[in-house]
């Protein structure tokens, strides 16, 4: 076992774990896969920071990729957007790094002065990948602070949407901490306080009853003014909109609680309910902090403005300069450098365009471009520099004014949840019965101190505790366990949501396809000789395919290439050891046209004969057959493709009828294609992944955003769905409708309760022991029912 | 028994003190990052231990 170990390691890049390639790069004995590799380990050993490599083994990640600019960062207008506090001696900035992922990143990123002492201090935030940096202004500059991170393999991302979460979040869940910590604290030392009462004072100890009695009521002061205050402001609210939402009866029940405590003590009639008002708020409070559970690593709310760069280069007077995004106006020149993003429509200038729109549409092959032709925001250049000429603002872009579409301003409509429906009818039978029994008291006996009793007493009793906290606990017990499997939702809402889905679109490319697993197959034959020149050839391309087949031939350099050239689109060709070798499109090689463009295909041509060809067929996500056979029993499935429709004959197992299949969107058109089938009463959700579904997702009942690596950009959706759960979607939604069961059989266990205690008040019985274990006896069997019975289906849905 | 109202008030001082000392940890920010600290504490003060071996070594020499 452990022999095998070592061999492995000796066959992976020391620093990030990849496959080494033939011809290994080598420093201190240690094999790299490429340079950028080799040159962190060269940092790290410089500045005795090898400890790196033992607290994790291949702690670092891939630096293949990896010519970032950023002289952006010498301009102070941009850096003053960007920096948090700065004064005559020191700046702080927090920056977002995506490759934070262990604890070897932490104890790097931390020891940052060891590289560059100027630095004061660096603190990480893990689970939101931010760290926290602290530099003498006098020493050194943010754009080297900046370049000392991604010469070490941790380039922060910096956007023109800040990626840096702000405080403002923490600060009302910190508010919300604060009031919980009050209420627990009150519930805590008034339940000590009162358990004399309910155990009967001696004549002896009763002299002290009134003092626990004043000594509760000054601890419920804070209970509700501080703590509870918010389900008073929500009430008023809400009735003043003529909305009667669970918050109405609970503020109701903690008024009428406080006022008959205060009129039991003040009068010494009676211990009052001070217990269970302030049990009644501690629970309800964490029933809340439950349903605001938010994933630190995950942003739902990004738009393009978190993928495009804060500034592009202009050219002006032949000289380069940086300039913020904001002031890119129409005529100016910019160059965008290789893996640079075009941040405007823009006419190509000077330079060869060979553009990924993978983050615009997920197709991943990149497109060529000519001189003179008119290049869309949002690609990314992939080889050399070019310019362009901007001919739209940013925002006017064909894909950024989706944008300005009015679906992103208004707010989606709020999900109505069964809590919210089923509170209404409570909140008018709960006044009828407290009414009634009033009504009933004064008349049949005229007994006004019954009558008020038994009307306080029924609020008091009836107060939906139970009944607030059953959906919050069941949505965020379901949460936890998607987030298990990686199926992330922006918020407790969307479960219900999810629940009632009854058409389901999909995107074509990147969502049910693979961008990574592609198989590769040869037509024709070919001996290991002449697969050893294609790989020899293919190597010298930067070309998608050309690389994956350099991967899939997997063989050692051995000739070089002579007269080597490529001709962007078509193909490339090359002398390896005196062979004439040629790989390219059918056109390229001199094949007559064919018409089989399922697939693409690389034709092969060694010495004028031709061989055959490989292909690249299109690859469906895992399990994407038993996904569509599962969910096609029960809703209607849809397909939305901005591509071509060449896939439309493999896809029709898929998609029964024909007409839900449309290529050649726009992603206004997928925009409008959801609100068409939701004017024609269907939930749908969408399945995306590019920032052109972004318009879709949004307009969608739930717009599920599907990525194989979730810190990667994904637009504005409800649900980020890692690649690799795709094939579970039908036991998510099988999970969300038994979510929806269990909250409606918790609110009828704890109408049960109710009805009990019910059946005391309304004859004016309502003893303050008897409703202060009522309420948390209530309270926890729903906690239990509602987690233990998340779980139970869970298992059955096999998630757990 | 007056004995109570002492003891009573002193059982709350203490409660409130503990009070105030989660709202202090909660304001300078000590729940904002629950997981890093941990990672933190574990790490070796590696400085001293790796220029002492190499001082050894010139020693050596």
């Amino acid at each position: 076992m452990f022999e095998q170990k070592t061999v492995e390691t000796e066959t992976q890049c020391y620093h990030c774990g990849d496959d080494l390639p033939a011809t290994p790069y080598q420093l201190d004995n240690r094999n790299f896969c490429c340079a950028g590799c080799k040159g962190v380990y060269q940092i790290l050993s410089v500045h005795n920071l090898c400890n790196y490599y033992a607290y994790n083994d291949v702690p670092g990640q891939t630096q293949k990729q990896q010519n970032s600019h950023f002289e952006y960062l010498g301009e102070p207008k941009i850096v003053a957007g960007l920096i948090d506090y700065t004064d005559d001696k020191i700046t702080s900035i927090t920056l977002y790094i995506p490759a934070i992922h262990c604890s070897s990143c932490i104890w790097l990123l931390e020891n940052l002065y060891k590289i560059n002492p100027a630095i004061v201090q660096s603190r990480i935030d893990f689970l939101k990948k931010q760290v926290a940096i602290t530099f003498k202004n006098q020493e050194t500059t943010l754009k080297l602070v900046v370049e000392t991170l991604a010469a070490i393999g941790y380039e922060p991302q910096i956007s023109l949407q800040d990626v840096v979460k702000k405080q403002i979040s923490d600060f009302s869940q910190r508010k919300l901490v604060s009031k919980i910590a009050v209420a627990g604290f009150c519930f805590g030392n008034v339940m000590l306080l009162s358990f004399p009462e309910y155990f009967g004072l001696s004549d002896l100890e009763s002299r002290f009853k009134l003092f626990f009695g004043w000594l509760n009521l000054a601890f419920a002061l804070p209970v509700v003014f501080y703590s509870g205050r918010d389900y008073f402001t929500s009430a008023y609210h809400n009735l003043k909109k003529g909305v009667l939402n669970l918050d109405f009866p609970l503020a109701l029940g903690i008024a009428v609680m406080f006022i008959r405590s205060v009129a039991e003590i003040a009068g010494q009639t009676g211990a009052g309910f001070v217990d269970t008002l302030c049990g009644l708020v501690f629970f309800l409070l964490i029933g809340k902090w439950m349903q605001q559970r938010t994933y630190h690593h995950l942003s739902f709310e990004r738009d393009y403005r978190s993928y495009f760069p804060v500034a592009v280069t202009l050219i002006k007077a032949g000289k380069e300069k940086p300039v913020p995004l904001n002031e890119l106006l129409v005529g100016d020149r910019m160059l965008i450098r290789s893996h640079e993003i075009i941040p405007a429509d823009a006419i190509l200038l000077k330079g060869i365009a060979e553009i990924d729109f993978s983050f615009v549409t997920g197709e991943s092959a990149p497109v060529k471009k000519i001189l003179g032709e008119v290049v869309y925001a949002g690609g990314r250049q992939l080889s050399g520099a070019i310019e362009l000429e901007v001919v739209k603002p940013v925002s006017q872009s064909y894909l950024t004014q989706l944008w300005n579409n009015e679906s992103f301003y208004t707010q989606k409509d709020h999900i109505k949840t069964f809590s919210a429906t089923a509170s209404k009818y409570f909140s008018v039978v709960l006044l009828l019965i407290a009414l009634g029994s009033a009504a009933f008291w004064m008349l049949s006996a005229g007994d006004t101190t019954k009558a008020v009793a038994a009307f306080t007493a029924v609020l008091i009793i009836a107060c939906p505790c139970a009944l607030a906290l059953s959906s919050p606990f069941t949505l965020a017990a379901v949460l936890s366990i998607f987030d298990r499997n990686r199926f992330y939702l922006k918020s407790t809402e969307v479960v219900e949501e999810l629940a009632r889905i009854n058409t389901y679109v999909f995107d074509k490319t990147g969502t049910i396809t693979s961008p990574e697993a592609s198989g590769l197959s040869f037509a024709g034959l070919i001996t290991t000789q002449q697969q050893q020149l294609l790989s020899d050839l293919a190597r010298n391309s930067g070309h998608p395919l050309s690389r994956e087949l350099t991967k899939h031939l997997n063989l050692d350099k051995v000739y070089p290439a002579d007269n080597y050239s490529e001709k962007i689109g078509r193909g490339i060709s090359g002398e390896i050891n005196g062979n004439k070798v040629k790989l390219g499109s059918s056109a390229f090689i001199g094949l007559p046209l064919t018409n089989s463009s399922l697939n693409s295909n690389v034709h092969v041509m060694i010495n004028d004969e031709y061989l055959g060809y490989f292909t690249f067929p299109q690859q469906w996500r895992e399990g994407f057959k038993e996904l569509t056979f599962k969910l096609g029993k029960q809703a209607d499935l849809h397909l939305l493709s901005g591509d071509e429709d060449h896939d439309k004959q493999s896809l029709v197992p898929f998609f029964p009828r024909a007409q839900q299949m449309q290529f050649r969107q726009s992603p206004q058109n997928k925009l409008d294609y959801i609100k068409t089938l939701q004017l024609n009463g269907k939930k749908v959700m969408m399945l995306g992944d590019g920032l052109n579904d972004a318009g879709a997702l949004r307009q969608s009942n739930v717009g599920v955003a599907v990525t194989n690596n979730i810190n990667n950009f994904s637009p504005d959706c409800d649900a980020i769905l890692d690649g690799a759960a795709f094939h579970m979607l039908p036991q998510f939604v099988q999970q969300a409708k038994d979510a929806v069961k269990i909250i409606h059989i918790s609110f009828a266990i704890s109408l049960s309760y109710n009805l009990l205690g019910l059946y005391f008040a309304v004859q004016g019985l309502l003893s303050p022991l008897f409703a202060a274990i009522l309420m948390p006896i209530s309270t926890v069997t729903i906690i239990l029912f509602t987690s233990i019975a998340a779980r139970l289906y869970a298992r059955k849905n096999k998630l757990l | 028994m007056n004995m109570i109202y002492f003891l009573i008030g002193c059982s709350i001082l203490l409660a409130l003190i503990f009070l105030a000392a989660f709202f202090w940890a909660s304001k300078t920010g000590q729940h904002d990052d629950t997981y890093t600290p941990g990672v933190r504490i574990l790490f070796d003060d590696e400085i001293r231990e790796e220029s002492s071996p190499e001082k050894s070594d010139q020693d050596h020499f």
